[in-house]
């Protein structure tokens, strides 16, 4: 009996869309500067997040970080820590925090806010040099944020 | 975990990463003018860094090299063509600099003390405002793009001419308030990244962003003639590219702002030597 008021409650709420609500950058809630759901309401995929963490038109998370575990991809910068281990020191809240608004985790920090649209100086259109227009959107999707996380939680030392 | 500042972290970071100094080598051009490349940072840095440094110490040997004889600096080229500049007769005057300056050796000491403020015209003018009042109201010819390859070759020139003498900027009297402003500019955060000049230039010169070595960002060495385009570049131009990197909406070069950024710029180098034009990568 209760499998089935459970069950149905399911299909309720999917097909109101509710289960895979995302959460808009607007509507984050930092605690401590972790974010303890996933902000796609789905999980992330660690093989797609390396990809994004590589790569220069997505994260470019090696602009400034070293990681090991990528050492196919070509330079490396030395900004930040080095993120080997990051999965060990961090648990998958406070990497969610840290991947959508760093400065949330650390005051002032030099890293940029992943998952943030509002509050910016002179923001532009890309690297047109051009001002934003209503194209401008976070640095990184709702599942991308969840795609890097779930792939820095698999760096362990 | 609990909430950390940046700075905290960031000296637990340095403490565990070998940082990518700038390399420890002198620079004689020509085997004649003795380059200042490193110096005790002026007083109104004292809070910011101990010593300022030229781009030309981070930059990688070959690059370096090139820079120490005129012949193998491909900047000198652009000199040539500005020397011609320079004595050839343009606009409704009939008139060249030459007409009024004489040889462009009688421009020593000019490049070091620039941008200045002018009196007559009540702001702070760069070299390339100056170079297009002299275009306009003395030869009445037509002004030259700012950031355009006729305004870069001069300014090369002029550079040129001054090479080894320390760069100057005056800060205070009535400069004082565009050098605040530039000086604002440094240190705001823009664009999409959030990121300031200083975040790259003065917290972490020495370090590697992806496959760049950064450097304090100084301006002793414009025009610079950059490997990556193969001519010369001007210090406006460059201050828009590091500006857009920070997916943000640029400043004009020849702005008010962007002039004001380049006195408090060029005043974080005062006591390097004038070495444009520079060879970069
Ligand atoms: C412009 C530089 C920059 C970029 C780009 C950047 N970071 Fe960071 N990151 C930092 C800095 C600096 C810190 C250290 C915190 C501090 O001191 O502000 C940091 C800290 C971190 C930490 C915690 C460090 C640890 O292991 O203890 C993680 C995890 C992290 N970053 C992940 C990322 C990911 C993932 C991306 C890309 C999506 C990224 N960073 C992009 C500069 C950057
Ligand atoms: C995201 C990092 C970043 C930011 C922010 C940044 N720059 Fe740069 N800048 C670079 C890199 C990389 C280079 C090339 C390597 C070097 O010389 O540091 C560079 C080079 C320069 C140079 C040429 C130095 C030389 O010797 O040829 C100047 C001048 C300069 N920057 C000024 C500025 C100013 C002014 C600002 C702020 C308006 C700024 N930069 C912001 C990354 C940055």
């Amino acid at each position: 009996m209760r499998r089935t008021i459970l069950a149905s409650l399911t299909i309720a709420v999917s097909a109101l869309g509710l289960e895979a609500a995302e959460i808009a950058p607007t509507a984050v809630t930092f605690e401590d500067g972790s974010v303890a759901q996933s902000l796609s309401g789905q999980p992330g995929n660690a093989a797609e997040g390396r990809k994004i963490v590589g790569s220069k038109k997505l994260g470019n998370c090696v602009a400034c970080h070293a990681v090991s575990d990528l050492s196919d991809v070509p330079f490396h910068g030395e900004i930040g820590p080095m993120l080997d281990g990051a999965g060990d020191r961090w648990s998958e809240a406070e990497l969610r925090g840290i991947v959508a608004n760093a400065k949330m985790m650390f005051e002032g920090s030099m890293m940029p806010s992943f998952y943030k649209t509002e509050g910016f100086f002179r923001p532009g259109k890309a690297y047109t040099g051009k001002a934003a227009d209503d194209t401008f959107g976070p640095l990184l999707s709702a599942q991308q944020i969840e795609d890097v996380v779930a792939y820095l939680a698999t760096l362990k030392e | 975990m609990k909430k950390m500042t940046g700075a905290f972290l960031a000296a637990l970071v340095t403490t565990t990463y070998a940082i990518a100094e700038p390399v420890d080598d002198t620079l004689v051009v020509n085997e004649d003018i003795a380059i200042v490349t490193r110096t005790a940072a002026p007083a109104h840095m004292a809070d910011a860094v101990d010593e300022v440094m030229s781009g030309w110490l981070f930059r990688g040997s070959e690059t370096r090299d090139m820079q120490r004889d005129d012949f193998d600096n491909p900047g000198m080229i652009f000199v040539e063509k500005a020397e011609e500049a320079w004595n050839t007769a343009e606009g409704s005057e009939g008139k060249s600099c030459a007409s009024c300056h004489n040889g462009s050796d009688s421009m020593a000491g000019v490049r070091p003390v620039y941008p200045k403020w002018n009196e007559a015209a009540g702001e702070v003018r760069t070299l390339e405002m100056q170079i297009n009042d002299c275009r306009e109201t003395r030869m009445g010819a037509e002004p030259w793009k700012y950031t355009g390859g006729d305004m870069a070759n001069m300014t090369a020139l002029l550079a040129s001419v001054s090479r080894g003498l320390p760069v100057n900027v005056a800060i205070d009297g009535p400069a004082q308030s565009t050098w605040e402003q530039g000086r604002e500019m440094y240190y705001a955060r823009t664009g999409q990244l959030e990121l300031s000049c200083a975040n790259c230039h003065e917290d972490n010169y020495g370090n590697m962003i992806r496959a760049d070595h950064l450097s304090q960002g100084q301006i002793n060495g414009f025009p610079t003639y950059r490997l990556k385009n193969t001519k010369l570049n001007s210090v406006h131009a460059r201050f828009k590219g590091c500006v857009r990197d920070t997916r943000a909406e640029t400043y004009k070069p020849g702005s008010a702002d962007f002039v004001a950024l380049e006195l408090y710029v060029a005043s974080r180098g005062n006591g390097l030597s004038v070495e444009g034009p520079s060879v970069r990568n």
